[in-house]
């Protein structure tokens, strides 16, 4: 029994079955860096100072502990995966196969520099002794830098699926499988936005 | 979970509220214990969304919203407060896991002193964080854990008293304003920890408001049973059993949303036997109604009806027995979590007599539960078998074979449905209920507030 609206839409919702699924689980990873943000409001309002002490030293600000040239080359990274990976969602919807092999590597790529950025952010920290115990400010912002850091390599690894093994459904339902594009899209436009209210939060404010 | 009993230091021993600076110094069995809620969390929510996107999308032709049997509305709300209420909760598991491992001071005060040493943290921490983030999810948990079981009541009762439901509508408007509620009350949980009069104010408010919707579907099922032809089976007497002692949980949880009478009785034996009376006498009884209802559904059978009486009536007193005296001793200032249950305080002494009736009690409720199980295993092979709806019921689920048909889904055929799950005894129909599938047959005219 094929279950109904996978691939067409619903015309009550106007959409199909994934595409509110995606939705509703955006909404609870909104939820979820929510609360992280609502951690980061309520602790810096209650530091006497922010970022405040860190091994003795006094900081004023947090361009003074965090590299924000690098942080925003990430901002642009991640800009730019989001658009490649619609215009991977737009070759296939005309029709387009080859381009859509190249766009959706590119959002792997942009999604690997990404990483290799922040692992030299993080090496870097470690090397001069900034840990997360070192101080709250260190404390939230590896955490949710980390824990935004995970949900972009859940993204590569879908991405990296639906361009690899998973790309065998475009011969088979290529209907479904630019559904599929779609929400794999809406995912990493997510994991873009966090990114967006996350930067100016930790490293600008 | 499970596993931390085995580790050394043992499990979990920070109360299920896992309060800091405690849980952050304790062993590891803490750490085991956050680990499992993440898993746990992460499991909810997408079990949530799962049941959103299919209430959403794949209902039954002719099944629109105002339709759907009152049972499947609130699975519907309770997913949505699984949803939106969880993630928080899962946050700040992983920022007291950080703060036990890592050693990360996100709730942990600066100048902290245990066991007479200043601990070696950063410090700048805040213990009340926690309890914002976890009260956040922990009010709509309450919810979540209440909802299904009214669903399961109102069912059965609607069921039983081959009637419609009172207000049904009622009861669904009522339900989705208690689900966008339970987000706005949580700091009542919190009302000792110095907070400012205008915030208590504010969740003083919002927890008042919050009864109403509650008492409004209670007094729908009271009202449901007026003029009704009442059939006494153990789904039935589990379920009217539900709606005083629910209605005694509820009421006993009014005081404790006012701050002024909740700060003598905050962390009380009072507050245990609230959400105690809500829960065991409430959820619980709920739960064993749904087990004898759907019962026949999953097996073709139904369980022994003298068996079920006797689970029934041993469950309801002692469990009564246990949670009442608990009102009383907290009324005297009987603390929780006291490890000799009072026994040290001079205010206890009139009151700790109550401890032994209701460990007595607690012994003898788990006796009628032993022929619960064996009642509940025993048919499976050996009870009479029955029809695919031996309750004469209206909602869809009763139209489907009892074993599931061969290949995917639930039904032979897809069934579309031409009423509301509430045609019970309708005049001038030839029997005293219509299903919501069958295609001629009377239905009421829609939309109505009484339907």
């Amino acid at each position: 029994m094929q279950i109904p609206y996978t691939v067409e839409n619903r015309p009550d919702t106007g959409i199909y079955n994934a595409k509110l699924g995606v939705w509703l689980f955006l909404a609870s990873e909104i939820m979820l860096f929510g609360g992280l943000f609502s951690a980061y409001i309520f602790l810096r309002i209650g530091a006497p100072a922010w970022p405040g002490m860190i091994d003795g030293h006094l900081y004023e600000s947090a361009s003074e502990v965090l590299n924000v040239p690098l942080a925003t080359v990430n901002t642009l990274v991640l800009i730019a995966s989001s658009v490649t990976v619609v215009m991977a969602w737009a070759s296939l919807a005309l029709k387009n196969f080859g381009r859509y092999k190249m766009y959706m590597g590119l959002t792997i790529v942009f999604g690997f520099v990404f990483l290799v950025i922040k692992y030299f952010e993080y090496s870097d920290k470690f090397e001069h002794g900034y840990t997360p115990a070192d101080s709250t400010f260190l404390g939230i912002y590896f955490v949710m830098m980390g824990l935004h850091m995970l949900h972009v390599i859940g993204g590569i690894i879908v991405n990296a699926y639906l361009w690899g093994p998973g790309a065998k459904m475009w011969k088979s339902n290529p209907e479904q499988f630019i559904h599929r594009i779609e929400v794999a899209g809406l995912y990493w436009h997510f994991v873009d936005i966090v990114w967006i209210f996350l930067f100016p939060t930790i490293y600008l404010l | 979970m499970l596993a931390s009993f085995w580790i050394p230091g043992g499990a979990a021993k920070a109360g299920w509220t896992s309060y800091p600076p405690l849980a952050n110094i304790e062993t590891a069995g803490q750490t085991f214990w956050l680990i499992g809620m993440i898993f746990l969390i992460t499991s909810s929510l997408l079990g949530a969304v799962n049941f959103l996107t299919t209430i959403i999308q794949l209902r039954a032709p002719g099944m629109t919203f105002m339709r759907m049997p009152f049972f499947v509305w609130v699975q519907f709300i309770t997913s949505f407060l699984l949803l939106l209420a969880f993630p928080p909760l899962e946050a700040a598991g992983v920022l007291q896991l950080f703060d036990r491992v890592a050693g990360t001071s996100f709730f942990m005060p600066t100048g902290l002193v245990v066991s007479g040493q200043v601990a070696e943290i950063s410090g700048g921490g805040s213990p009340l964080l926690w309890q914002h983030l976890f009260w956040f999810l922990a009010h709509p948990e309450v919810y979540v854990l209440i909802l299904p079981a009214m669903g399961i009541v109102a069912t059965i009762i609607a069921n039983n008293t081959r009637k419609p439901l009172w207000g049904r509508k009622l009861m669904i408007y009522s339900v989705i304003f208690l689900g966008f509620m339970s987000f706005i009350v949580w700091a009542h949980h919190m009302f000792i920890t110095g907070m400012g009069t205008v915030l208590s104010g504010f969740f003083q408010i919002t927890t008042m408001i919050i009864s109403i919707p509650s008492v409004i579907i209670l007094s729908a099922l009271f009202l449901s049973l007026y003029g009704a032809s009442i059939r006494f089976n153990v789904p039935m007497l589990f379920a009217l059993a539900f709606l005083p002692m629910f209605g005694i949980g509820g009421l006993t949880g009014l005081p404790l949303g006012l701050a002024p009478t909740d700060i003598p009785l905050h962390d009380t034996m009072y507050v245990i036997g609230h959400f105690h009376y809500v829960v065991a006498p409430g959820t619980i009884l709920a739960m064993f109604a749904g087990i004898y209802y759907w019962y026949p559904k999953v097996t073709g059978r139904k369980m022994n009806e003298l068996w079920g009486k006797v689970h029934f009536w041993g469950s309801f007193i002692f469990m009564n027995g246990i949670f009442f005296p608990m009102f009383i001793q907290g009324m005297a200032g009987v603390s929780r979590r006291l490890y000799d249950g009072g026994a040290s305080y001079d205010f206890a002494a009139d009151v700790i007599h109550y401890n032994e009736f209701m460990s007595i009690s607690a012994w003898l409720l788990f006796v009628p539960q032993i022929p619960f199980i064996i009642n509940f295993f025993w048919i499976i092979k050996k009870g009479e078998k029955v029809d695919s709806n031996p309750w004469k019921a209206t909602t869809l689920e009763w139209t489907a074979t009892t074993s599931p048909p061969l290949g995917h889904g639930n039904f032979e055929t897809i069934p579309t449905v031409y009423r509301g799950p509430d045609i019970y005894s309708e005049p001038g129909a030839d029997k005293d209920y219509t299903p919501q599938d069958q295609p001629d047959g009377p239905s009421r005219p829609e939309p109505d507030l009484q339907t």
